[in-house]
């Protein structure tokens, strides 16, 4: 043991105290006499800690992309376009389907003649994207045209539905001020699940509304006789089909959907006008895509309570429409939302960028909806898997109970140290205090949050630091029982104790990097903050208590230690 | 020099028929409430909303309507088989707690419907105590769907057998496979037991119960290393000493460590269990239980287990030694050299060390 040893280990402990005080209750601007008073104190400290969710209060929202469904909408859109082809081209068909199932998504068409399968296929792959090898597998035997979807190509196609839901849930969240929200995917990549966590927020109704609108908004023609005769509808499905003559079967240029019409603003409310049905056109005039903005206005002569949505759309949008509108003057066109029709009108004259849906909305609802319609389309429905929320009075609660159980703790090891190893504990106790202090530091310095399960990771770090220091004073007892001299007795301690607490460190170290790595929320929160602890245990516990020890021997030759 | 427990001499393999066959039996017992829980139609486990789906609603009143009133409110909306649980150390919140329906998530909504009979709701962006004319406020939310519940569930299974695997590779590597071995079925058995008291009481068994356990893995492994490396560095200075003597030595001469270290961890747990409040009542429940047989399990379970392993392994050894160093099950790995430097343990060779 020497003299210099001891001034260095001194001044490394001295200056990675003052850092680590600093990281903790530092203020993070230019220090005003303010940060040195006890409520400024407290103050930075609220500011430098990240608090967990738990621990603040706000929403968890954990939400998958059903990608299934826009695998199942994609085939079943390539299997109509197929089908229209092959007919465009002049090919009679027999039948055909899409087949759709995760890890079975294929399209059969089965033509009249079955000699014609080489046509056929040229002439559909000219017109539908069917022929990019990468996405479908073509197999023309059994007089049957088939195209399987490949499975690198299923899990493309639905990664990227992910990532596409997860920048439109972006957009839609920063629309809403939500603030500092953090948004990711979440498990495995296969899974399509994104997490939300938006501190602050305690009702997240309506943000779980917002992002959970599909918004598919697509213009169709309605088929019709022109107007001035009023809209063809039907009071069931099976009347609606029965209507197209094809033999209980839609025509893939056709699809039934239903239509609630509309009501009149002195109607009663409560008594919503029965849901009908009618045929359109497939495909759709134009889709959501080419929107350039919606907005929510109030309705003309409406209630004050009664909005619609006023859109407009893009250039290349607007080109078509104004195309198809001006040759089809006096028919009806409608505006389906989601997969139902909300408003039904005939075209006076030719409308080229312009249009509204109209269909009762409140004020909130109107503008929730023009927000998701500027946002644009899910590529597929979400569904939500998971929702916590902690209003900041339980986080109160939670810090509350979690300080006084870990201060309990402290003050009963503190106590027995002092008792148990007289001079000695208070080396512990000094060692366990700076222990806190770091480890507090280092959840701030790595950014990471403190959540419930990272109090009872402190706790845990309370119980392996006394542990280290049982360890050492124990064996230096030991040491002086078998008649070392106070020196030797001191470095045999530490020396040999020094190999256990590595073990048991590394161990726990080892296995809390599994709950880190693979853990989820409450899980990493509390390895996150082991992890730290153990750590800086091996400075604190270790070093620390050994310059101690150090530079106790240094001062004076001892006669006796008090331990 | 004030201290407890020194030079102790107990024998404590001696007692292993004894302790094996406890844990064996509290193991079987917590085994058999789970199967017959599970076979009479009940659930094994008091699963939460975190595995099981559903959701539960925390909700503040100014007044606290009966409970009875509560769930009265609850059936007459439609909610049938909630259950309404009082915090215990705040009187003015209850947990409400709905299970899974279907695919629906509207737990909170339909339990709000139920709770406006007592009055109307704070605002999100008020504190109750702040609206006079509010009666209560849902203070916090939990709601899991099935399939969420479903991969929490395998996520936590997944992530403590990893990270059991982990230990294990570890131990060997520093120590022998052995004594891995045996740490890692200490730890296998102190999480069954602990599991075994929550079937047993119908604890609730949540995320946090499982962070307790992953805790308690932590915790009994470094029980565990402490005394084997005891047993490691008594092997060097002590090799005319059979291994049943250096192990109970090695537990001896660490006895007032686990003591003091482990006692001090059990008190600070207690701290959680009776000032921890509800939030960490699971977590502190599980590692109350967790941290006795972590303690019991090094010496009871582990050391025995290594012992015997490593008394097979040599005899095997020695037989294969004898026998033109044919390859013998099981001892094939060892090399010869490392063998003969410790002393073969017969069971006279036991007794003698004994005394």
């Amino acid at each position: 043991m020497k003299k210099h040893n001891l001034l260095a280990r001194v001044i490394i402990i001295v200056v990675v105290t003052l850092l680590g005080l600093y990281a903790v209750i530092g203020p993070r601007h230019r220090p005003t006499l303010q940060d040195f008073k006890w409520s400024g104190i407290k103050q930075s400290l609220a500011n430098n800690i990240h608090l967990g969710l738990d621990l603040q209060g706000g929403s968890h929202l954990v939400m998958r992309v059903k990608t299934e469904e826009f695998l199942k909408r994609l085939t079943d859109e390539d299997f109509v376009a197929a089908q229209n082809a092959a007919k465009d081209a002049g090919y009679d068909l027999k039948g055909g389907r899409a087949d759709t199932g995760p890890g079975n998504y294929h399209i059969v068409v089965e033509p009249a003649d079955p000699t014609k399968i080489a046509e056929i296929k040229d002439a559909v792959q000219k017109k539908v994207e069917l022929g990019d090898t990468s996405v479908w597998n073509y197999s023309g035997s059994g007089g049957v045209l088939t195209w399987s979807m490949t499975s690198a190509a299923e899990r493309t196609l639905a990664d990227n539905a992910t990532t596409q839901a997860l920048n439109i849930i972006e957009s839609r969240i920063n629309a809403l001020g939500v603030t500092e929200p953090t948004l990711q995917t979440h498990g495995a990549q296969t899974s399509h699940q994104i997490l939300l966590q938006m501190p602050g927020v305690q009702d997240p109704e309506r943000v779980k509304n917002v992002l959970q609108g599909e918004s598919r908004l697509e213009l169709v023609h309605v088929i019709s006789p022109p107007s001035p005769q009023p809209t063809q509808t039907f009071a069931t499905e099976a009347e609606a089909i029965a209507s197209l003559n094809s033999a209980g079967t839609v025509p893939p240029n056709r699809k039934v959907v239903p239509y609630q019409e509309r009501q009149d603003a002195a109607a009663d409310p409560k008594q919503p006008k029965p849901r009908q049905w009618v045929v359109i056109e497939v495909p759709a005039i134009i889709d959501g895509s080419e929107l350039r903005n919606a907005s929510a206005i109030q309705s003309q002569g409406g209630r004050a309570d009664d909005f619609e949505i006023d859109f407009s759309l893009k250039k290349a949008g607007a080109d078509k429409f104004g195309a198809w509108t001006g040759s089809h003057i006096n028919e009806y066109m409608g505006v389906v939302l989601n997969g139902e029709v909300r408003s039904i009108a005939f075209i006076k004259s030719q409308i080229y960028d312009r249009g509204q849906i109209s269909g009762r909305f409140t004020k909130q609802t109107a503008e929730d909806l023009a927000l998701t319609l500027r946002s644009g389309a899910l590529p597929a429905p979400i569904e939500y898997l998971e929702e916590r929320t902690v209003g900041p009075s339980l986080g109160a609660d939670s810090i509350k109970a979690g300080v006084r159980a870990s201060l309990v703790g402290l003050a009963l090891v503190i106590v027995f140290m002092l008792f148990y190893y007289r001079g000695s504990g208070v080396n512990a106790v000094v060692a366990l205090i700076l222990n806190m202090i770091l480890m507090m530091a280092g959840l701030i310095v790595f950014g990471a949050t403190l959540t419930l399960p990272g109090i009872a990771g402190i706790i845990l770090t309370i119980g392996m630091a006394v542990d280290s220091n049982v360890l050492i004073f124990e064996r230096i007892r030991e040491e002086l029982r078998s008649g070392k001299t106070i020196p030797s007795a001191v470095d045999l301690g530490f020396n040999r104790a020094f190999i256990t607490i590595i073990d048991t460190h590394v161990t726990t170290i080892i296995s809390s990097l599994f709950l880190f790595v693979f853990g989820t929320g409450p899980i990493r929160g509390f390895a996150v903050t082991l992890v730290i602890g153990l750590l800086i245990n091996l400075f604190s516990a270790v070093y620390v208590s050994r310059t101690i020890f150090i530079w106790l021997l240094s001062r004076k030759k001892m006669e006796s230690l008090s331990i | 020099m004030f201290q407890i427990l020194h030079d102790v001499n107990i024998d404590w393999l001696g007692n292993r028929r004894w302790f094996i066959g406890i844990s064996v039996l509290l193991m079987l017992l917590g085994l058999g409430s789970a199967i017959f829980r599970q076979a009479t139609g009940r659930q094994a486990f008091n699963l939460g909303v975190d595995f099981k789906g559903g959701t539960v609603v925390t909700a503040r009143f100014k007044q606290r309507p009966p409970d009875d009133a509560i769930r009265s409110a609850l059936v007459s909306k439609g909610i049938n088989d909630a259950v309404v649980q009082p915090v215990t150390d705040r009187n003015d919140t209850v947990l409400i707690k709905v299970p899974l329906e279907g695919e629906g998530q509207d737990g909170r909504a339909r339990v709000r419907e139920a709770l406006s009979t007592f009055g109307t709701e704070t605002p999100a962006t008020t504190e109750l105590e702040a609206d006079p004319n509010a009666a209560y406020k849902i203070v916090g939310t939990d709601a899991v769907g099935a399939i969420a519940g479903a991969q929490l569930r395998n996520k936590a299974i997944a992530v403590t057998l990893a990270a059991l695997v982990g230990i294990l590779i570890y131990i060997a590597v520093r120590f022998e496979w052995t004594y891995g071995a045996a740490a890692v079925i200490a730890v296998f058995h102190d999480v069954l037991v602990t599991l075994g008291f929550f079937s047993i009481f119908q604890l609730e068994v949540s995320l946090t119960v499982i962070a307790a356990l992953l805790t308690l893995v932590g915790f009994s492994v470094n029980d565990t290393i402490v005394v084997f490396d005891r047993i490691r560095e008594n092997r060097k200075l002590h090799r005319r000493d059979s291994l049943y003597k250096v192990t109970n030595d090695s537990i001896n001469q660490t006895l007032s460590r686990t003591v003091i270290a482990n006692g001090l961890v059990f008190l600070s747990v207690l701290a959680m269990v009776l000032f921890g409040g509800d939030v960490l009542r699971g977590f502190s429940l599980a590692l109350f239980i967790g941290v006795v047989f972590g303690t019991y399990s090094s010496v009871a379970v582990a050391s025995p287990i290594m012992v015997w392993w490593e008394q097979r392994l040599e005899a095997a050894n020695r037989a294969a030694a004898l026998s033109f160093n044919q390859p013998v099950r099981g001892g094939g790995t060892r090399s010869p050299a490392k063998a003969t430097g410790r002393e073969p343990i017969t069971p006279r060779a036991r007794k003698a060390g004994r005394a």
